[in-house]
């Protein structure tokens, strides 16, 4: 009996799976790529010590992510009674969500931007600057803040930190090899008799640049699906996709005519984001965090779509069941 | 929401449960003979307005359907977080008829795919000291809370903790406290 306007988008839950796929294969690539190269040498060992000595830092971002990203943007927690209408919204929101209240923390800064993080649904923090505040509406800041609550409860920080790791092991192993090459050099002629004559160090440097270079494109489209998610669920949740599109085409404009000097120390909070802060036009289809505005307006308008049908009855549209 | 979900983005809707909604006439009756509490005849309900044709019509049905009888019209306001109040009124004494009327315009919806649009359905009550009562239905979780505002932005927490022990055996109380949210100046109070 009780039915829902919420449909999902197939294509986009097939491509971002596969994406996900990707990125295991990936990095099950690198660990018995490594093992290969590194057969019986103490070399292999050290790689795997500083493999996981990546997914450590990496894990422990993750776990503190809500007080790391707070602090980084100087961002102040604030009470009900501080912002009475920030929470009167949140409140309801979460309430028509069904989902806990994440903490709320107001940035002074006037970059307009909205952000969510932490560790799990239970533990997150909701930062919105004052500059998002200054210029949206509160019909527009309803449509902002229901895309954060997404990226909340889809759970985004833990699985874009799971998507990084990969890259991030990689990163540090490259550092490993290239100390390797300078430091374990004359240790490795020692029992070179029973290898091919390449050093174990420059295969793992080799294989370490390639998963690096291979997994920071793959994390970015992830991070693009995750963002086109957030949009449509927090569409769905406050049934106004026009009031995210105009608050998107507003921030989106408004970040593209600051200067560049401001947003250089915001640099490595982009990947959560409401939109980047990032204006740079090189490779900027692949490597960006966000999709681009017309897309994200073009899935919006569909969502209007979807929610302004008839459910049953009313004119004919091919596909609609009961 | 399951880690399955969260994986692939898929959000799926909270589902609106209205059934313990028929449970307030008895907690009425609970709620007047242990306190001076005593119904106001009016209710209302919360939801959020979609945008789109779809949702302009079914909400013009509800109204028609509601207004079709002998008792006042049903009354529609928006506040300030852009969510629509639709106000019902009915004698003090039949709360049945009301609670009944709440129940119309929460399955209408749900009928039409708008379930998840639902915030939460009020009902007045006071006392003779005049002082204010609702009891709030949360959809989404199929439970009820007290809410009694005093004065602007301050409520009565002594009041809604004793209301809260006294229904305890007529209505699912909601055992979350973070979770009774303020509804302040809500049509119905």
């Amino acid at each position: 009996m009780a039915r829902t306007r919420f449909i999902n988008d197939r294509g986009l839950t097939a491509r971002m799976t596969l994406v996900m796929f990707l990125l295991g294969a990936l990095f099950v690539a690198l660990v018995v790529g490594l093992a290969y190269a590194g057969g019986a040498a103490f070399g292999g060992g050290v790689a795997v010590v500083i493999g996981v000595a990546g997914i450590g830092v990496a894990w422990w971002q993750w776990y503190n992510s809500d007080s790391l990203a707070l602090k980084a943007m100087r961002a102040r927690e604030v009470s009900p009674q501080e912002a009475p209408e920030l929470h009167g919204v949140i409140d309801r929101l979460c309430t028509l969500a069904d989902m806990p209240k994440p903490r709320v923390a107001i940035a002074y800064t006037d970059m307009p931007n909205a952000f969510a993080t932490g560790r799990s649904p239970n533990h997150s923090a909701l930062c919105v600057t004052t500059g998002i505040l200054d210029r949206l509406t509160a019909e527009e800041m309803e449509g902002v803040l229901a895309h954060e609550l997404s990226h909340v409860a889809h759970r985004d920080v833990l699985v874009m930190t799971l998507a990084a790791s990969a890259g991030i092991a990689a990163g540090m192993l490259t550092r490993g090899a290239q100390y390797g090459m300078m430091f374990g050099g004359g240790g490795r002629r020692d029992n070179n008799d029973n290898n091919n004559g390449i050093p174990f160090w420059l295969i793992a440097l080799v294989i370490s640049l390639v998963v690096y270079a291979v997994s920071f494109f793959l994390t970015r489209l992830l991070s693009r699906y995750r963002e086109l998610c957030a949009d449509r669920s927090g569409a769905f949740l406050t049934q106004k996709p026009s009031a995210l599109a105009s608050a998107l085409t507003k921030i989106s404009g408004e970040i593209a005519s600051i200067p560049s000097k401001d947003l250089r120390e915001t640099q490595a909070m982009n990947a959560f984001f409401i939109a980047p802060a990032v204006s740079g036009m090189t490779l900027r289809t692949l490597t960006s965090t966000h999709p681009s505005l017309e897309q994200r307006l073009e899935q919006l308008a569909k969502v209007s779509a979807e929610l302004g049908k008839p459910m049953d009855g009313g004119f004919p549209a091919p596909g609609l069941g009961l | 929401m399951g880690i399955w979900d969260a994986l692939t983005g898929r959000t799926k809707q909270a589902r609106a449960n209205l059934d313990a909604l028929f449970s307030l006439p008895a907690a009425a009756v609970t709620l007047q003979t242990a306190s001076a509490f005593s119904p106001t005849g009016a209710g209302s309900v919360c939801y959020r307005a979609a945008e789109g044709a779809a949702f302009e019509q079914t909400q013009q049905d509800l109204v028609t359907l509601l207004d079709n009888d002998d008792d006042p019209d049903v009354e529609r306001s928006t506040d300030s977080f852009g969510f629509t109040w639709l106000l019902a009124r009915q004698a003090p004494d039949d709360l049945a008829a009301l609670v009944t009327d709440l129940h119309t315009v929460n399955t209408s919806l749900e009928a039409q795919g708008f379930g998840a649009a639902l915030l939460c359905s009020l009902v007045g009550f006071t006392d003779p000291a005049g002082r204010r009562l609702g009891l709030v239905y949360l959809y989404k979780q199929g439970t009820f809370y007290p809410f009694a505002p005093q004065g602007p932005q301050r409520r009565d927490n002594l009041l809604e903790i004793q209301v809260r022990d006294l229904l305890a055996d007529d209505l699912p109380i909601e055992k979350d406290l973070s979770r009774w949210m303020p509804l302040w100046g809500a049509p119905g109070l």
